[in-house]
């Protein structure tokens, strides 16, 4: 299989822009500035290409929404906030080739007639954030960006902006608060970031992974990128395998690929001859599926949504049968308890309350009306807030109860963690 | 325009009109924390969220445009759910401290959780404890268990007031509201803070544990702080004021008040509030009864004529008031001279939001009846020359120049009808005790000619009487017929107005 994302990481100093060149980079510019603004947008709707992060919209279709008349600038936002818990990808994406991220920039800067960008990093990467720098300033030398892009009439600027720790500003609005130096609060909707996004003008926010994949989109075309995955999923998705597999890693694999051969072949099957319990299929916020609908499974947006689950942000968390179902959902309720904004009512109050109810029964001081309350609680967060995080944790909470309700059961009558001594 | 439904009732509202303000239209109040009219819409508390066909999600109606064929249901079991469900919440981390909380009678929380829900908590967890009795600044007080993070404070303060103070540290259950660093709770407006916490968060530095809620009555009034005349509400129980509230009249002062304004309530308390009638005598007053009063001013009246007379009306009484002393003044001598005195504040400043520069309620009406400002030609012309006052009425108190340049001048009577003794009082012949706005009836006309009448919401103590009618008995001692019986006849004859001209928002003259 063709490699779309990661064809050059296994290159020496491939983040370098002497090696992107080497390999055909910067090459799509030529053929970028010859189409017409629109043209770009109907090549990207023609690919199928969904958003990358975790919500899989189409991203041509996102880009329509920017208005043509608007006389206030426009501005593209990557989305480099990468921290749901299980995901990996973008990170590697700017540590190893950052310029396919920056071509990719380029691509949809021309397309919506966006002058500026800028690419929100998650404040701990370090190293990404290095190489990003690095990779915009050989970026700027080369003629790339700035004024005048390779005597196109094209101008356009980016800007790094580092982010100060908080998961919840990896929500496009909220990203768009932090950039506006305000507490990272999700905003109500509408009105939508295509509209009102950032200083209040017309803004894309794209994730890192969805910008990559654009350089190959041009140069080769839509019907190139639908060769791989399915009708409604086309194209390569970068998978981020953790947990108790042989090989963790990142994997771009084509989307439709079965979970089963990615777990048991790619990724060299399961760790010390255990067995596969279950596994989160698209990073935290998602609802786990059981080992039976995990061999069955077909990693896209289709198949996931068929066992009652997602592809999410595509990180995929494989536990053995040594795992504790109730610890790990008390660690995911932890990590949503702590990173809830507080601005909402259901999530503030419903996150923390839910991790208090879960660190109980992990210890082995629930009981069986708790478990209604979780369910009750996921049922009053879900769908009732600004932003989805409360989804998120009212999910794994809905899906950890229905598929392993029995181990939850067995730490009330034990009155301990059937996993400790 | 479009026409939705709202709970089986059709409504036609403006283009852009929320859901939220359509229903109350409509007389349905949809459960909210965090709306407020004059604020933006943050929809952070998700209690006003509704079903509305066609749409998969709830919606929370303050930030729902109402559209053509819209139908929304606040009523249905969903919405009803939902909002219950949504109060569990809000309720788990709060400390349900009612029986102590100052907000208690008044408080969105109690009154919903009553309306709306009455369920027992599932919470059997260790409660989420934050700091208690922060002073956010010199009027306001933070209880943060009680915060539900509504943010109407912070929005207030970033959009009404422009000063930004206020925001929120820490995240999920234990974000907390502060100051910011370095800053203070502390701008002119501050106490507007305590009005929209929707809970007893915010609490009043003056007010907190001065008196139940319940216990207090309210009478419609008007803030006598300044030329603004903001509309209040002023609340009192057993002949005390407690406070002013906001009254909304959106052509003065929207729902706001200024701090300074809010607080000039404790004149009305005042220890120095005069009760009695009373008569100079040598270097002592003596208490008198007020037909003594009336028979003696009467009968000095008479033995001194009315040569001379001057009238000094004040613009911190009504126009009712200034009117019946210039009625009565140009009654006893067609040539009488008319002045005012107004409260002189030094470097009063304004702003351009509520607070004038201007600290009386009544320059444009005590103005208006030809009164003039300042005591102009000097009186003072070769000692007892022709401006000098032989006989002085004199409304309320006088400014410290009024009052040299009047007493130096050693009018032979002075009859001062004021609330308060103080330095004016110390020099009249007579003292009658007068109510202020809070006991009596009338009205003030702002710094834009803005009509507005005051009720009163205490009753009369001691011997106090408005002014009209000390002046009108004294008329009356002096054989004038004055077929004039209530404010309002003063009014009426004064400026051709009557109240119910003045409707509930004031008329601009």
């Amino acid at each position: 299989m063709e490699k779309i994302l990661t064809q050059n990481w296994s290159l020496k100093d491939s983040h370098t822009l002497k090696v992107y060149e080497s390999t055909g980079g910067y090459q799509t510019l030529k053929k970028l500035f010859k189409m017409k603004p629109d043209e770009v947008i109907e090549e990207v709707k023609k690919s199928g290409l969904r958003g990358r992060g975790g919500a899989g919209f189409p991203t041509g279709m996102k880009w329509g929404f920017i208005p043509k008349d608007s006389s206030k600038p426009k501005y593209l936002c990557i989305n480099a906030d990468e921290s749901e818990p299980g995901t990996f990808k973008d990170r590697y994406i700017m540590e190893l080739n950052p310029h396919q991220l920056i071509e990719g920039a380029i691509i949809c800067c021309y397309a919506i007639g966006a002058k500026t960008a800028y690419c929100y990093i998650r404040g701990e990467f370090t190293a990404p954030i290095q190489r990003m720098e690095a990779a915009l300033q050989e970026a700027y030398q080369a003629g790339y960006l700035g004024k005048n892009i390779q005597g196109s009439g094209v101008d356009l600027e980016i800007y790094v902006h580092r982010g100060a720790g908080a998961y919840i500003c990896g929500e496009e609005t909220a990203l768009l608060e932090s950039l506006e130096g305000k507490r990272g609060y999700p905003r109500i909707k509408p009105p939508f970031p295509a509209i009102v996004g950032l200083f209040a003008s017309p803004t894309v926010i794209n994730n890192v992974e969805t910008l990559a994949a654009l350089p190959y989109i041009l140069e080769k075309g839509a019907s190139a990128y639908r060769q791989w995955g399915t009708e409604k999923s086309p194209g390569t998705k970068l998978f981020s395998v953790s947990g108790h597999v042989k090989k963790p890693g990142n994997y771009e694999i084509p989307l439709g690929y079965p979970l089963k051969k990615l777990i048991y072949e790619d990724c060299g099957g399961m760790r010390n001859g255990k067995a596969l319990k279950a596994v989160i299929p698209g990073g935290s916020s998602v609802p786990i599926l059981t080992r039976e609908e995990a061999e069955e499974v077909n990693m896209d947006y289709e198949s996931l949504a068929s066992k009652g689950s997602m592809l999410g942000s595509g990180g995929v968390i494989v536990m053995d049968e040594t795992t504790c179902m109730v610890k790990s959902l008390l660690n995911l309720a932890h990590f949503y308890a702590h990173e809830s904004c507080g601005q909402c009512s259901p999530c503030r109050e419903g996150t923390g309350w839910a991790r208090k109810i879960l660190e109980r029964l992990e210890k082995g001081e629930g009981s069986t009306q708790d478990l209604q309350v979780l369910l009750d609680i996921a049922d009053n967060m879900m769908g009732k807030t600004v932003c989805v995080l409360s989804d998120a944790l009212a999910m794994p909470i809905q899906s950890f109860l229905k598929r392993f309700r029995g181990e939850f059961e067995e730490h009330i009558k034990l009155g301990k963690c059937p996993f400790r001594n | 325009m479009p026409t939705l439904t709202i709970d089986d009732k059709q409504i036609t509202v403006e283009p852009g009109t929320l859901v939220i303000e359509a229903a109350r239209k409509l007389g349905v109040e949809i459960p909210h924390f965090c709306y407020h009219p004059k604020l933006t819409v943050a929809g952070n508390c998700r209690m006003c969220l509704v079903e509305v066909e066609k749409f998969p999600k709830p919606q929370i109606s303050c930030n729902l445009v109402a559209t053509e064929g819209m139908v929304v249901k606040t009523q249905s079991e969903n919405a009803k759910k939902w909002r219950k469900n949504v109060l569990e919440f809000i309720l788990v981390n709060h400390p349900i401290d009612c029986p102590v909380c100052d907000q208690a009678g008044e408080c969105k929380l109690q009154n919903y959780y009553l309306s709306e829900s009455v369920k027992g908590s599932q919470f059997e967890e260790e409660k989420v404890h934050k700091p208690k009795r922060v002073p956010l600044g010199p009027q306001v007080v933070l209880d943060d268990e009680r915060c539900i993070m509504c943010s109407r404070c912070v929005r207030f303060c970033d959009e009404i007031t422009k000063t930004s103070e206020l925001g929120f540290i820490e995240r999920g259950d234990h974000v907390e509201l502060r100051p910011f660093p370095g800053k203070q709770l502390n701008n002119p407006y501050s106490m507007n803070t305590v009005d929209i916490c929707p809970v007893g968060a915010l609490t009043s530095e003056d007010f907190r544990f001065k008196k139940r809620v319940w216990f207090l009555k309210s009478a419609a009034s008007i803030c006598t702080g300044c030329s603004r005349a903001c509309n209040i509400q002023m609340q009192s129980h057993e002949g005390k004021v407690y406070r002013y509230l906001p009254r909304q009249n959106d052509s003065v002062n929207e729902c706001w008040l200024c701090d300074a304004g809010r607080l000039s309530y404790k004149e009305i308390n005042a220890e120095n509030r005069l009760l009695h009638v009373e008569k100079s005598n040598v270097d002592l007053f003596e208490m008198i009864s007020s037909d003594q009063a009336i028979q003696g001013i009467v009968q000095a009246l008479q033995k001194l004529g009315t040569e001379n007379l001057m009238a000094m009306g004040n613009a911190q009484s009504s126009n009712e008031n200034n009117y019946a002393l210039k009625k009565f003044a140009l009654e006893l001598n067609s040539k009488a001279s008319f002045f005012f005195s107004k409260k002189e504040v030094p470097h009063a400043g304004e702003d351009d939001f509520l607070i004038k520069a201007d600290k009386n309620p009544n320059t444009f009406g005590v103005d208006q009846l030809g009164f003039k400002s300042p005591l102009n030609p000097p009186l003072i012309k070769g000692g007892r020359g022709d401006f000098a006052p032989n006989i002085v009425f004199i409304l309320g108190e006088l400014s410290e120049s009024d009052r040299k340049k009047i007493f130096s001048q050693e009018p032979t009577l002075t009859i001062v009808l004021a609330s308060h003794r103080n330095e004016t009082t110390e020099r009249a012949d007579f003292i009658l005790p007068t109510t202020t706005f809070a006991e009596e009836e009338g009205s003030f006309t702002n710094f834009e000619g803005r009509v507005q009448k005051f009720s009163p919401g205490l009753k009369p103590r001691g011997q106090m009487r408005p002014a009209w009618s000390w002046l009108k008995e004294i008329a009356q001692g002096l054989e004038k017929k004055w077929e004039v019986n209530k404010p309002e006849d003063f009014l009426k004859e004064g400026f051709g107005l009557s109240y119910s001209d003045l409707g509930s928002f004031g008329k601009i003259i």
